[in-house]
């Protein structure tokens, strides 16, 4: 029930955790089947139809419900207490960013045990994704779990900007903001900006296929390319919301274990922006084979290749912050440390892509796939490894294994390696993604059972981190302040894991890397900005609960209203959408008892303000 | 100028090597590395380019980190902090302007790729005019010069260059020889895609559909054939040659009946599904089902295969939309005299 109420940025983070591990867990089986279908040539271990069920589950899922929430329990667990805050600045609205998040994820789940999951591709194209040609509730599910989904990131987005705005500490100026709330606060202004166009795209979509629009049907006057417009001007920002936030675990990283300060802190600040900018004038790269003509293709071409240059300015500072320094090779580092060249990787074949007469050749083949992956999971998952590693202990009190955490790294990134690599190559030879078997004697069949067998290695890596997580939940969470010793941000200062209000006294910041600052003058803690005092706090609530649940109802009852189930009372209840109604009665309910019954929270005495760590 | 010309010297034979490692990679007639066209020459000799300049970036990358990790790492007893830097606006610049040019030099041929490659031939006389319409799961080419309609093997003389134009009847598609040229993709009616390729040499290539279509996505293959003009010539007459139909006349009228009402044959039948003018004679049978001949190691005989499409063909195209010869009424022996007549319906041009 605690679990259910809470309010506190902490414990959602662990939530975001638990529910973002959980999709990630289901992403990467259907990953596995994936692979295993494509072991060998004309395999018939799954058939077509679940086969394009499972690539655009995995898509969607990694994407949507495994990677996202998995950066958002990071900033939720970490963003307040490096900028000082004793919560975001709307707890109650970050519970139903996760609220929401849950049951869009978990109603697009549902489609697996519902008659049919999406099957048109995660960038579901229309007319594929159509009524005509997709008949199935699939793309249903896709549709409105997805906007469900997309509710809670918007909201959660629009929290993390409001809070970074508004809460940081005394004297931490936007100049002195530690790079992950930087990457944090960038990402969430992408989301701002990014998300609106998936949830227009979207409802138009769920329009054509529930109510019978025609946005998408050319014989009704729509176009199927405009589709292509919407999901990439989404699409292609969504890379940076999950690139971002790698790039600021990654700056922590480094820093701690090498012991120096970021290298071109500012220069790191300016590309960020400046990737973010960027990001919003590219998504038409993803289209050079839709036939937007020559001049298109060009502008396109060159503004995607100029994304190279902040990157690699950011690549550049990561080596040369370790230049000089005195690097340590914990787990946590390892994974920044291999993310440095992995990245390289799948940026340099993305700027190959950008040309777009070669793209010809690379799009919608092997070669792609194997750049997505080396950006997503050899920027992103191996980003938040190192981030999981590195905050453990500040999220749960207890440091994870060393040697455990080091097998993870090992057996997770040779995997990667083997099941990646070797694709480039499949797809210069003709091989083209998104298709269930191949023919025989194409020497596709070597490199796509060395893929499956890399593959494989990743799930042993993975499961290895769980297995060390379950070994360490058992351990006393004894964790001192700042485990690595050379921790260089304020949440470093305060104790593992933090009290329920994080800062007893509001720190005051006095330059980059504030904590390290203090610890170099000779401090044990941070300087004060405010003496002891009664500290306010949210008062717990199961209202984003409920209005979430609404919300889902609201979407199976939308989902089925054309339905007939050859029962009256059903029938009458769908068809008439009844169940729409109720469900949308209980969420504005919530809303109403929430506007009209004034919260005014609670205080913590100074005399109950012990040191000790909430429970988490 | 000594020192980095030795840098150069070390990268040179990495990049042969490299090279020899690409080409050699893949089947002649599939392969994007190893272009039988101007076209998929002119793609991929930036993509030579562009693999040079990043490996080169790479190699910088990887030797500055390699370095790195091994001169920097934390010594037991060493307990003083290192020197905390702030940057190097010197460097930073430096690495700011090197992308940018490398950028520049990609940029520059991207671009004239790009105009030189998207010249529209539709108006070109000397060029040979194919319009595609891809279907689930198959593709139609129609030469609106010879009045001539074709599926799943696209016939076309050596040398001349064949302007297309593509569309789609129903889902997205995406037309793509790899060894020929890179892909375009299919749409509807009122954004139609044009460009052009040539293949200077005979033989046969490999086509797919490179976008995601519905369940026979990875099925949806097509063959190129390029031959000698007089060889195209006498197939252009044989395709307009009156139709062949079975001998048997009883065959003949089952025939007509249950498959002409959708394909045509010759002078006769419908234009709903895949023209069967000359089937025997194809690459493959419904696209997928190589049929024995040069360079199709796993061919087998053309009336082998076609007894398979027939008898079930949901099972070698799921979700194609042709009706089981047998819910047609059709009985086995019906289908193997139909699959018989079919095999040997062979056009004779070469």
């Amino acid at each position: 029930m605690d679990w259910i109420t809470t309010v506190d940025h902490k414990k959602i983070a662990v939530l975001y955790l638990i529910a973002g591990g959980f999709f990630f867990g289901i992403g990467g089986i259907e990953a596995i089947l994936i692979r295993i279908q494509l072991m060998k040539p004309m395999n018939d271990f799954v058939s077509a139809q679940v086969f394009n069920e499972l690539i655009t589950m995995h898509g969607t899922t990694m994407i949507f419900l495994g990677v996202m929430p998995i950066i958002f329990a990071v900033m939720n667990a970490v963003v307040p207490l490096q900028i000082g805050a004793r919560d975001v600045a709307f707890p109650f609205v970050n519970a139903l960013g996760f609220w929401t998040f849950l049951f869009g994820g978990l109603l697009l789940n549902l489609s697996w045990l519902m008659g049919g999951a999406p099957d048109a591709g995660w960038t579901a194209y229309t007319p594929l994704s159509g009524s005509e040609y997709s008949g199935t509730h699939g793309v249903d599910f896709y549709t409105i779990g997805l906007q469900i989904a997309g509710l809670g990131t918007l909201i959660g987005g629009i929290n993390f900007l409001a809070t970074i705005i508004t809460m940081r500490a005394p004297g931490m100026s936007y100049m002195r903001m530690p790079m992950f709330t930087w990457t944090t606060f960038i990402t969430s202004a992408i989301i701002l900006f990014a998300f609106p166009a998936i949830t227009v795209g979207l409802v138009l979509l769920t329009f054509d296929r529930i109510l019978g629009a025609n946005f998408f049907d050319v014989a009704g006057g729509g176009n199927p390319v405009l589709w292509q417009h919407i999901f990439w001007i989404f699409g292609h920002p969504e890379v940076y919301i999950l690139i971002l936030p790698a790039f600021g675990i990654i700056s922590e990283v480094i820093p701690t274990f090498a012991r120096k300060r970021l290298f071109g802190y500012s220069s790191m600040v300016f590309a960020t922006i400046l990737i973010a900018f960027l990001g919003f004038m590219v998504w038409a790269h993803h289209m050079f084979t839709t036939g937007l003509g020559t001049v298109a293709n060009a502008l396109f071409s060159i503004s995607t290749m100029l994304i190279a240059v902040p990157t690699g300015i950011k690549i550049f500072n990561w080596l040369f912050t370790m230049w000089g320094g005195q690097i340590r090779f914990t787990a946590a580092n390892l994974f920044a440390v291999g993310f440095v060249p992995t990245f390289v990787m799948g940026g340099v074949t993305g700027v190959m892509l950008a040309s777009a007469p070669a793209d010809f050749q690379f799009h919608d083949t092997y070669f792609v796939v194997a750049h997505f992956h080396y950006v997503i999971v050899g920027g992103l998952v191996l980003g938040l490894f190192s981030g999981l590693h590195y905050w453990w202990p500040k999220m749960f009190g207890r440091v994870l294994s060393e040697t455990l955490g080091k097998w993870t790294f090992w057996t997770f990134m040779i995997g990667f390696q083997l099941t990646f690599f070797v694709q480039h190559f499949l797809g210069l030879m003709g091989m083209q993604r998104r298709i269930v078997t191949y023919l025989p004697n194409q020497d596709f069949d070597l490199l796509n059972l060395v893929s499956s067998v890399g593959a494989f290695l990743m799930g042993v890596g993975v499961i290895l981190f769980l297995v060390n997580i379950a070994i360490t939940t058992r351990k006393p969470a004894d964790a001192p302040n700042d485990p690595w010793e050379d921790g260089r941000t304020l949440e470093w200062s305060i104790p593992s894991p933090p009290p329920e209000y994080n800062f007893k006294q509001t720190p005051l910041v006095r330059g980059i890397d504030a904590y390290w600052k203090e610890k170099m003058a000779g401090h044990t803690e941070m300087t004060p900005a405010e003496p002891v005092g009664s500290i306010h706090m949210p008062s717990a609530t199961p209202l984003p609960f409920v209005m979430s649940v609404g919300i889902f109802i609201a979407g199976l009852g939308l989902m089925f209203s054309k339905d007939d189930f050859h029962n009256a009372f059903m029938n009458g209840l769908f068809n008439n959408y009844i169940v729409v109604i109720i469900g949308l009665l209980i969420t504005f309910g919530a809303m109403a008892l929430r506007s009209l019954y004034d919260d005014h929270g609670w205080h913590i005495e100074p005399e109950d303000q012990d040191e000790k760590g909430v429970r988490t | 100028m000594m020192k980095q010309w030795q840098v150069a010297k070390r990268i040179l034979p990495l990049l042969a090597v490299f090279s020899l490692l690409l080409s050699a990679c893949g089947r002649e007639d599939l392969s994007v590395m190893k272009p039988q066209g101007p076209v998929a020459q002119g793609q991929y000799d930036l993509m030579k380019l562009s693999i040079t300049i990043m490996i080169v970036v790479l190699i910088i990358v990887f030797a500055i980190a390699a370095y790195v990790l091994i001169r920097f790492r934390r010594r037991a007893g060493q307990n003083k902090m290192p020197e905390q830097v702030e940057g190097n606006f010197k460097l930073e610049v430096i690495w700011t302007a090197i992308p940018l040019l490398l950028v520049i030099v990609l940029a520059v041929p991207t671009v004239k790729t790009i105009f030189a490659q998207g010249e529209d031939l539709s108006k070109d006389k000397n060029a040979i005019q194919v319009k595609v319409t891809s279907h689930q799961y198959w593709w139609e080419f129609t030469y609106p010069q010879y009045d001539v309609t074709t599926a799943q093997d696209l016939i076309i003389p050596t040398g001349k260059k064949i302007a297309f134009e593509l569309k789609t009847a129903d889902v997205l598609h995406s037309f793509w020889v790899p060894s020929l040229a890179g892909k375009m993709d299919t749409n509807p009616d009122g954004t139609l895609n044009k460009f052009s390729f040539s293949a200077p040499n005979e033989g046969v290539y490999r086509g797919k559909c490179a976008e995601l279509c519905g369940r026979s996505h990875a099925f949806m293959e097509f063959k190129v054939k390029a031959v000698s003009q007089e060889s195209f010539d006498k197939w252009v007459n044989e395709m307009k040659a009156p139709a062949v139909l079975p001998e048997d006349t009883q065959l003949a009228e089952k025939f007509k009946t249950n498959c002409l009402s959708c394909h045509a044959v010759g002078d006769q039948g419908g234009p709903v599904a895949p023209n069967l003018t000359g089937i025997g004679g194809k690459q493959s049978v419904a696209g997928i089902l190589l049929n024995q001949g040069e360079g199709q190691e796993d061919g087998n005989p053309v009336l082998d295969n076609m007894k398979e499409w027939l008898h079930d063909p949901q099972s070698v195209k799921p979700g194609n939309t042709m009706p089981n010869p047998k819910d047609l009424g059709l009985t086995d022996e019906e289908i193997d005299g139909i699959a018989e007549y079919l095999a040997n319906y062979k056009l004779d041009y070469e």
